[in-house]
């Protein structure tokens, strides 16, 4: 009875915890890159709120709650308010499979540092990823504006597009792994990173990852210059805010993601492995916010000519591969 | 080779970026660190002095002709020397865009622009200003230049009433 209290309060305190710094990491992340592109660009970035600009974030959060909830004269009005809430759940749902961290031991129970280690977790992130799509479409499509139907269509057809060759360059991963589970995946690389056993899966993933998320040079749904704002054109206060949360807690679970599959998780030497496992992710994370800081935007049909002419073949290329090394390796 | 133009040109923006973070930002902060403005810079107006301490300003109206918005009213008065001067002057500062074609047109070199920049305020009626608050005592950027100097001034009122002058003709005299 003691036993299951205690294990009921471990957990809710762990989903609290996990819950608290995800928020945390995708609003400071928003500081974070306002500050490094500023840098790259030869400016300060914000610098006024607070030492550093360190309250920047709860001074935008105040400015988000405060302003008006529009809600366009002919939207469709329950998919309108219902999508940012998408794009941000489905989000937040996808941390549940992550692995931070080796098992935990508190009051002799055995916590595990990760939400719920379902065994087909790959199908899991790959499901609530498509799930994410559905947030930027309907979004644009509830709006009723010309440039969020665009941006929805062109979210949809991009996301579609890279999703396979996400998908793809993790079979190799599962093939090795020999497991649909993260922290199984993570236990198998234990000897080295799929990294430096497969690059090109990794270069793959990568590469429909930063797609994924939406960001340059891949933010053809949002393409500023082109579609105003793209799917969240219309959307203001809060709902708007919602959609950019969620673009940068998508951030964090993909950049956890990528570690997850192909960085070693938490593995790694001397610190401990939660440590690890966040110092990999911020890395990603920065590595995300430079390529935004160095690349243009891709045009629309190069970017469906790269992802379904390179990146497809590729990625059912490096699936064979994988498949008969392995078999070689075996007999 | 077109596929080794595309990775070189992919990867050097990279670097590009990572140099430039590593450099000093630009940004002059402005409220703490304020900018030498150019010596020619156009800012707010203001009306000078001729090198003897007179108004420049003779209330010509070439200024608010050329003025493209219209932010420049005044109306002309002669002094007992016949000197032409403004009544009044007023310039909308909350209209002018700092053009500077008020200062091409200006005869007598009495409107000019100064350096200040620094206009904004919370009651647009406080942007209009009169001639009190925009004549200075000084020459502005050219003290030595005196328009009367080189041209006199007019012939003080009652007009035509010297030994050598005619008296001036009375339009209305030949009415029925
Ligand atoms: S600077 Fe331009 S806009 Fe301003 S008063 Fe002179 S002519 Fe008008
Ligand atoms: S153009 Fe010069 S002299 Fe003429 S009214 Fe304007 S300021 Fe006065």
């Amino acid at each position: 009875m003691i036993d299951g209290l205690i294990m009921i309060v471990l957990i809710l305190i762990k989903l609290g915890v996990i819950f608290a710094v995800i928020m945390t990491m995708a609003a400071y992340l928003v500081l974070a890159e306002r500050k490094i592109l500023a840098r790259m660009q030869l400016r300060h970035g914000p610098n006024r709120v607070g030492p550093f600009g360190m309250m920047q974030p709860l001074a935008d959060v105040i400015k988000l709650l405060t302003k008006e909830d529009f809600l366009p004269d002919r939207a469709d009005k329950w998919l309108f308010l219902l999508a940012p809430g998408m794009a941000a759940v489905t989000a937040i749902l996808t941390f549940a499979v992550v692995p931070f961290g080796p098992p935990l031991q508190v009051f002799g129970h055995e916590l595990p540092l990760v939400v719920i280690d379902l065994n087909v977790g790959v199908l899991y992130f790959l499901g609530l990823s498509s799930l994410a799509v559905y947030g930027v479409a309907l979004g644009g499509w509830a709006s009723n504006s010309k440039y969020s139907l665009l941006g929805g269509i062109r979210g949809l057809a991009q996301l579609i597009s890279y999703e396979l060759s996400m998908g793809l360059a993790l079979v190799p991963v599962v093939m090795l792994a020999r497991s649909f589970s993260l922290t199984d995946i993570v236990l198998a690389q234990q000897a080295a990173p799929f990294i430096l056993v497969n690059p090109l899966a990794f270069l793959i993933f990568l590469v429909s990852v930063v797609a994924e998320s939406k960001r340059t040079p891949f933010d053809m749904p949002e393409a500023e210059n082109e579609l105003v704002g793209g799917f969240h054109t219309e959307y203001s206060g809060m709902r708007f805010g919602l959609f950019f949360v969620g673009e940068y807690i998508n951030l964090v679970i993909l950049s956890s993601m990528v570690t997850v599959f192909f960085l070693g998780g938490w593995l790694g030497p001397l610190l401990p492995g939660v440590i690890w496992f966040g110092v990999k992710v911020l890395a990603l994370c920065f590595f995300f916010i430079w390529v935004r800081g160095s690349l243009p935007r891709l045009r629309y049909d190069q970017l469906m000519h790269f992802g379904w002419k390179i990146l497809l073949p590729l990625a059912l290329l490096n699936v064979l591969l994988t498949g008969a090394v392995l078999l070689w390796s075996r007999t | 080779m077109s596929l080794w133009r595309d990775i070189k040109g992919t990867l050097q923006p990279f670097w590009v970026t990572l140099c430039n973070m590593m450099r000093r930002p630009v940004t002059v902060q402005y409220p703490e660190q304020k900018q030498q403005m150019a010596q020619r810079y156009r800012g707010r107006l203001m009306l000078t002095r001729d090198p003897e301490g007179h108004e420049r300003c003779v209330a010509c109206h070439l200024c608010s002709a050329a003025c493209p918005v219209d932010c420049i009213s005044m109306q002309a008065a002669e002094g007992d020397d016949g000197r032409r001067h403004a009544a009044w002057f007023r310039i909308n500062f909350t209209r002018c865009i700092f053009c500077g074609l008020c200062t091409e047109a200006c005869p007598t070199l009495a409107i000019q622009v100064t350096g200040e920049f620094e206009l904004a305020g919370r009651d647009p009626l406080k942007l209009v200003w009169e001639k009190d608050d925009l004549l200075v005592d000084h020459g502005g950027h050219t003290p030595d230049y005196n328009f009367y100097r080189q041209s006199g001034v007019g012939v003080a009122a009652p007009r035509g009433g010297l030994p050598t002058e005619t008296a001036p003709v009375d339009p209305k005299d030949l009415m029925p």
